[in-house]
């Protein structure tokens, strides 16, 4: 309970004593290239290959004739917006982009940058953390939609390469049935789970207190701890929510 | 001039500081001395707000920083500049980018202005040229007058060094002294440096608090260091067989 009193009162920190807009704009924009452009090829190549993977394995799982060809696109979607573009998304999001913000603010902690800031009068956590937390906000969903395309792209080349299916039942099953609001719920969660990641990382990193081993233990509580909150945040939400 | 009135601190159930009190003048380099552990880093965190002293408080020019307002402590901390032990350079920027940084975040100057005043303040420490250097690309002696050049950017009143000459070879060390020593004349500034350098406390020391197990045990100048009379701070001074003999001497 301490330990979230103090997560708290961090997250209030950051605003008071605030810089200008146009300082937190530009600093929002090198965030949103640093962990959001820079991130994508990774989330393409992920999620490209787990529409693959689910395509595969829901056709070996299908074996009635019974069923028709198009319900395993029609599982590939929802497995896709429901789960496994938010959440596991979420969990490479923490490992890669969390554990840098957390090692790259204890790594300002030991060597006395942030210090730095503070004696000149600025307001270390609002002036470091605030724009990693904005540009998460604005870049996660955009990734998970792109992962989203790609895992339903993935698994197309996945299902008609290897004729499990035609690209007519494929498409199909794609939008057989659609429920929208799926779209709004992935959507949510994935505002949800970047404030999460962003806000328990940078967090951890901010009150690293030690040398560069400590800032390795940090990266690491950073990600377990992020992992944790977005499974327990999910299972909230869908509970909440569908 | 920097007035501290009975500063004390402690950490958990440890006390470093006990009730500590001193001026540092204008002008002058003013030194905090002691050994490893003796509290000055503390200090000198509880003198710049860093850390919140337990009880005391600290005047800059009459000024209460420890009992002032938000708007107060600010306005405060934009006339200090602070030469951190390892420079603290912001990894993530170049040379050219760490100096001006005070200047973009606390002005409103134009970028000519800025530029102007960078390469003003490199010049000074003896750095032309580096501006687009990063800071991983230049030496430690090098990332220090970098930090200088950063802590006097924005004309402070008030300047702080938290050991200086840490990881640096004696040459260099004389030459980060020397240069923070006329800075602080040519600027007319209150400049506080902790160190436990005995050539820094020789060379530079025009005022001098000596600390011992977290209490204000000695005020002096370099000349009168020599011969203080304190046991305490003759275990300070007088470590090597060098300085023994040239005490005893028989150098």
């Amino acid at each position: 309970m301490k330990g979230f009193g103090r997560y708290m009162m961090f997250l209030g920190s950051m605003f008071v004593r605030r810089e200008t807009f146009i300082t937190y704009y530009h600093l929002t924009l090198e965030e949103c290239i640093q962990i959001g452009i820079k991130s994508i090829l990774l989330f393409m190549l992920v999620s490209t290959f787990m529409g693959a993977v689910t395509t595969l394995q829901t056709a070996a799982n299908l074996v009635s004739p019974f069923v028709p060809k198009f319900v395993i696109s029609q599982v590939v979607r929802e497995m896709t917006v429901l789960e496994l573009a938010p959440t596991i998304m979420a969990i490479i999001y923490a490992g890669k982009v969390g554990s840098s913000m957390s090692g790259g603010l204890g790594t300002m902690r030991i060597t006395e940058q942030i210090d730095a800031l503070e004696v000149m009068g600025i307001n270390s956590a609002s002036y470091l953390v605030l724009p990693k937390i904005v540009a998460s906000l604005m870049m996660f969903p955009l990734l998970v939609i792109v992962a989203a395309v790609c895992s339903m792209i993935g698994g197309y080349l996945a299902g008609t390469l290897t004729e499990i299916l035609t690209p007519t039942e494929y498409i199909y099953g794609i939008r057989y049935s659609f429920n929208e609001y799926f779209i709004t719920f992935a959507l949510i969660k994935s505002f949800v789970f970047a404030f999460l990641i962003s806000s328990i990382s940078s967090f951890r990193g901010y009150y690293t207190q030690g040398g560069a081993l400590e800032v390795g233990i940090s990266s690491t509580q950073a990600v377990t701890t992020s992992i944790i909150a977005v499974l327990l945040a999910d299972y909230f939400l869908a509970y909440l929510l569908l | 001039m920097i007035k501290i009135n009975r500063i004390s601190k402690s950490f958990a159930d440890k006390t470093i500081l006990k009730d500590i009190s001193g001026e540092f003048d204008k002008g002058k380099t003013n030194l905090i001395i002691g050994s490893s552990g003796t509290g000055k880093s503390v200090l000198l965190k509880c003198i710049v707000g860093l850390l919140q002293p337990d009880t005391g408080n600290v005047f800059y020019d009459l000024r209460n920083f420890t009992e002032a307002d938000k708007d107060m402590k600010s306005e405060i901390r934009r006339e200090i500049g602070m030469l951190f032990q390892g420079g603290a350079l912001f990894d993530s920027k170049n040379v050219e980018d760490n100096v001006m940084f005070p200047l973009t975040i606390l002005t409103k100057m134009s970028s000519e202005e800025k530029i102007e005043r960078v390469n003003f303040c490199l010049q000074r420490v003896g750095l032309e040229g580096v501006n687009k250097k990063m800071p991983s690309e230049i030496s430690g002696g090098m990332k220090k007058r970098v930090g200088i050049a950063r802590a006097i950017v924005n004309n402070p009143n008030y300047l702080f060094c938290d050991e200086p000459n840490s990881g640096l070879d004696p040459q260099t060390s004389v030459v980060i002294d020397e240069l923070i020593m006329e800075i602080t004349h040519e600027f007319d500034i209150t400049t506080i440096v902790v160190t436990h350098d005995m050539n820094s406390v020789m060379g530079i020391g025009e005022k001098i608090m000596f600390l011992n197990k977290g209490e204000n045990m000695w005020e002096g100048t370099n000349h009168e260091i020599m011969n203080s009379g304190l046991q305490e701070l003759d275990d300070f001074v007088f470590t090597n067989k060098v300085m023994k003999n040239l005490k005893s001497g028989t150098f």
